[in-house]
């Protein structure tokens, strides 16, 4: 799967054109246009044409774009997704998910959709909301259901709903499923999405929160407001001594390179993939917070 | 003929009207002859008179100008009560030349040009139903409009002979002294209206709250007044501006907020000492709110805000981060209230705030200007005055004046509804593109290339969405389409002038 930053998914409702057509200027790493939860019943059809025709003609610049269909067992699910492979939506996000199985049948249907429209079989990406005590069990085989899979998010309102809770400001309630789906994850390879935060105006609460699940190892958060994206995005930011350790780690690699050595050492010590890895990561966090400059130097206050 | 902005200006408007047209956003160093009032000398104690009517019927007289200010914005009582008794008393052929013209005159005004009454006007706009008039041709003589502070100049070099001046003030005494300050219709600073007063030939106050004399502070004085009138009420406190002013949460407004915030503050204005100009919309208001933290970040503390004002840049002067505020209107009870208190906020006339002709005015002095759009186009050129289909429903304002600030910064969505803001020619040019520095939309930032100085300041700053104009216009093209062109007649409605008097452009008649 493509490494890539997703610190930012933001839910759009497929029915707002407003909204739809500005999606694009907040700097979200991920748009979720919406089709499910927040569109009613007699807007689902107008709904799924306007993300459609979006797609076709809205600049959304860098920005991943996911469509949250219905779920499969609705009327709407088939020609959800018929509509937004077609559209070339990068992810399809299905509500729900309780068993690979649902997953395997949401990949035949976009294979099918694929085919009819003369797309490149595996070019549409999925990923999987968790919101059920089954779901949570289930994890891991949801992870590893198929290759297109990009990630799992928690989706912590239907999920306290059926373990009889409701959710609270320390997130206790929260922690087994945020540590299950986080680590089926990173055993599959794939993106951990923390779940949204609907009060716009607690924001200690929320930084409160982003910071825990940050801590915890998410790549990032489910949002609900395009002011909540800066927020997220202060709290990924790295420090300058992880920068600094990060452009050592890169200079090594291509002295590496140079010398032709398969052993990259830094200070005389070896750097060992792991190490690699998270500098990796955050060279490109330093990057989206522009604290690199086009000569990747790291840039002073 | 074609002026500098490439907008034909009809030859018989040039000569009929002795017209020149738009050169350059420099005005130089002319000299100029100002002009002076005529005074009907008096030595009585007491100008208060209880008839409106006798007022009128002694001193306005068919063919002359007549003014009148905005500072009670849509809450005005005195307009309407003085144009039922002009258009009443069969008189005819009258120049209107008030500040600006606010919605609740339109009616009236309709009914004045229906009447005869009216046959020239000069504002600083118009909107609803007058603007649809104008625009359909209801007036035969071309409106004339003109920025706040080529008002000022006209007044003072005599372009606009004011013969009366009907004046609403929330308190006056027997001899005429008046401020904006104090009384149930108190609005703040009387900026507009202290040109009439200092220039007109007659000026009649009228007010719901005589005071005992001496009134102080006198914005207004008993050396300029003839009349006293007393009436019932001069306005609706609750519309002459804004309760408590709300912080938008819209987040298309906050993110243009927050992009015009990165802009000023990597601006080489950015430093102790700096002067800014907002105007009063939500995202102006926004911007406020994003520089403030920008300044107790960066310790810097501006010397002066200058405009129209609100409660959140007397905020800012409270809080020690702006060290005066130089009020011409006040947008808001919070900004009308604090006037009289604090007495680092000044009220400033529309000569001292933007006259270009002038031993100096308080706009040349400006660092930042935020102001707004209705279109602008890829030369940069702003329309604040016509509508998308072609129909006069703005006002210049300080638009113009504002723009001659060092840095002028346009903030404005790339569209609105179907409607592009960035175009490949703004149906009527206000504010000419050479005194426009930066376009901030939600989708990028265009920097006038004229100004290589702050595109090389800007290319530094890591993040900031640098695209050119014409980007622009494509990217909003790409989502709106092309518009149907307007269809005009050749008859021309309304003029825009400079504001040095030139003519920037013409507003032709809807064709319908």
């Amino acid at each position: 799967m493509e490494e890539r930053l997703r610190r930012t998914m933001m839910f759009v409702p497929g029915n707002n054109s407003g909204m739809v057509k500005d999606a694009g200027v907040y700097g979200a790493d991920s748009i979720m246009f919406d089709l499910e939860d927040s569109v009613s019943m007699d807007q689902k059809d107008a709904a799924r044409i306007l993300v459609y025709e979006a797609l076709q003609t809205q600049d959304y610049g860098n920005a991943e774009l996911v469509v949250r269909v219905n779920g499969i067992d609705s009327p709407f699910f088939r020609s959800d997704v018929f509509a937004m492979v077609k559209a070339g939506i990068q992810v399809i996000r299905l509500p729900k998910v309780e068993s690979a199985q649902m997953m395997k049948d949401l990949v035949s249907t976009i294979e099918e959709a694929e085919k009819k429209f003369g797309i490149k079989v595996g070019t549409t990406h999925v990923m999987a909301a968790i919101e059920s005590a089954r779901g949570v069990m289930k994890c891991l085989e949801i992870a590893e259901s198929s290759d297109r899979m990009i990630g799992l998010a928690l989706s912590a309102e239907d999920y306290t709903t059926d373990m009889k809770t409701h959710r609270y400001p320390d997130g206790a309630e929260l922690e087994f499923a945020r540590n299950m789906i986080l680590h089926a994850a990173r055993a599959a390879g794939i993106a951990a999405f923390d779940t949204v935060f609907t009060n716009m105006n607690d924001i200690d609460g929320f930084m409160c929160e982003t910071k825990h699940i940050h801590q915890l190892g998410f790549d990032g958060k489910s949002l609900v407001n395009p002011r909540q994206i800066d927020m997220v995005n202060s709290v990924f930011v790295p420090t300058k001594k992880e920068i600094e350790n990060a452009l050592d780690v890169e200079a090594a690699i291509e002295e590496a390179k140079t010398k032709g050595s398969g052993v990259i050492s830094m200070n005389g010590q070896m750097v060992d993939r792991p190490v690699v890895l998270r500098a990796q990561r955050v060279m490109r966090l330093a990057k989206a917070s522009h604290l690199i400059n086009e000569e990747g130097e790291y840039i002073e206050e | 003929m074609k002026n500098n902005v490439g907008r034909e200006i009809p030859d018989e408007i040039l000569n009929e009207k002795g017209y020149k047209t738009f050169k350059s956003v420099d005005i130089g160093n002319p000299d100029k002859q100002r002009v002076a009032p005529k005074v009907s000398v008096t030595t009585g104690d007491n100008k208060v008179v209880d008839s409106l009517e006798d007022v009128v019927k002694n001193n306005v007289k068919d063919g002359m100008t007549i003014s009148f200010h905005h500072h009670f914005r849509e809450g005005d009582f005195v307009f309407n009560k003085v144009m039922d008794i002009i258009i009443n008393s069969g008189i005819k052929d009258l120049t209107l030349a008030p500040s600006s013209l606010t919605n609740v005159m339109n009616d009236k005004v309709v009914e004045a040009i229906k009447a005869g009454t009216i046959t020239n006007i000069t504002s600083s706009g118009m909107r609803g139903s007058l603007g649809e008039a104008v625009s359909h041709g209801l007036l035969k003589n071309p409106v004339i409009f003109r920025s706040h502070g080529n008002r000022a100049r006209s007044i003072e070099e005599g372009e606009i002979k004011i013969d009366v001046a009907f004046l609403g003030v929330p308190n006056a005494d027997r001899l005429g002294n008046a401020n904006g300050m104090d009384g149930d219709a108190a609005f703040g600073s009387l900026g507009y209206a202290l040109m009439d007063a200092n220039y007109a030939n007659k000026v009649v106050l009228l007010t719901d709250n005589l005071v005992d004399y001496p009134n102080t502070p006198a914005s207004i004085k008993q050396t300029q007044v003839d009349y006293v009138v007393k009436v019932d009420k001069v306005g609706d406190p609750d519309r002459i501006g804004t309760g408590a002013t709300r912080f938008t949460k819209n987040p298309k407004d906050l993110q243009i907020a927050k992009m015009v915030n990165d802009v000023i503050i990597h601006s080489p204005y950015f430093k102790q000492g700096f002067s800014f100009q907002t105007g009063s919309g939500g995202a102006a208001l926004a911007v406020a709110r994003f520089l403030r933290q920008s300044m107790i970040d960066n310790d810097i503390k501006a010397s002066f805000a200058l405009g129209g004002i609100t409660k959140p840049i007397v905020d800012l002067l409270e809080e020690g981060l702006v060290n005066k505020v130089m009020d011409v209107q006040d947008f808001d009870k919070g900004a009308a209230g604090s006037m009289k208190s604090n007495k680092n906020q000044q009220e400033i006339d529309a000569s001292w705030y933007a006259d270009p002709d002038n031993k100096g005015a308080m706009v040349d002095q400006l660092d930042v200007a935020i102001l707004s759009a209705l279109e602008i186009d890829t030369d940069f050129n702003v329309n604040v005055m016509t509508g998308s289909n072609g129909v006069i429903r703005g006002a210049v304002g300080g638009h113009q004046d504002a723009a001659t600030s060092k840095m002028t910064i346009i903030s404005a969505p790339l569209t609105r509804g179907r409607i592009a803001t960035v175009v490949p020619k703004v149906s009527t040019v206000v504010t000419p593109g050479d005194s426009i520095d930066v376009l901030v939309t939600e989708v990028g930032i265009a920097v006038n290339p004229k100004r290589k100085d702050l595109v090389e300041a800007f290319k530094k700053v890591p993040g900031l969405p640098l695209v050119s104009i014409d980007e622009l216009q494509k990217r909003a093209e790409k989502i709106v389409g092309k518009p149907e062109e307007i269809q005009y007649t050749d008859r021309t409605v309304a003029l825009v002038e400079y504001r040095d008097g030139t003519l920037v452009d013409a507003i032709k008649e809807i064709k319908d």
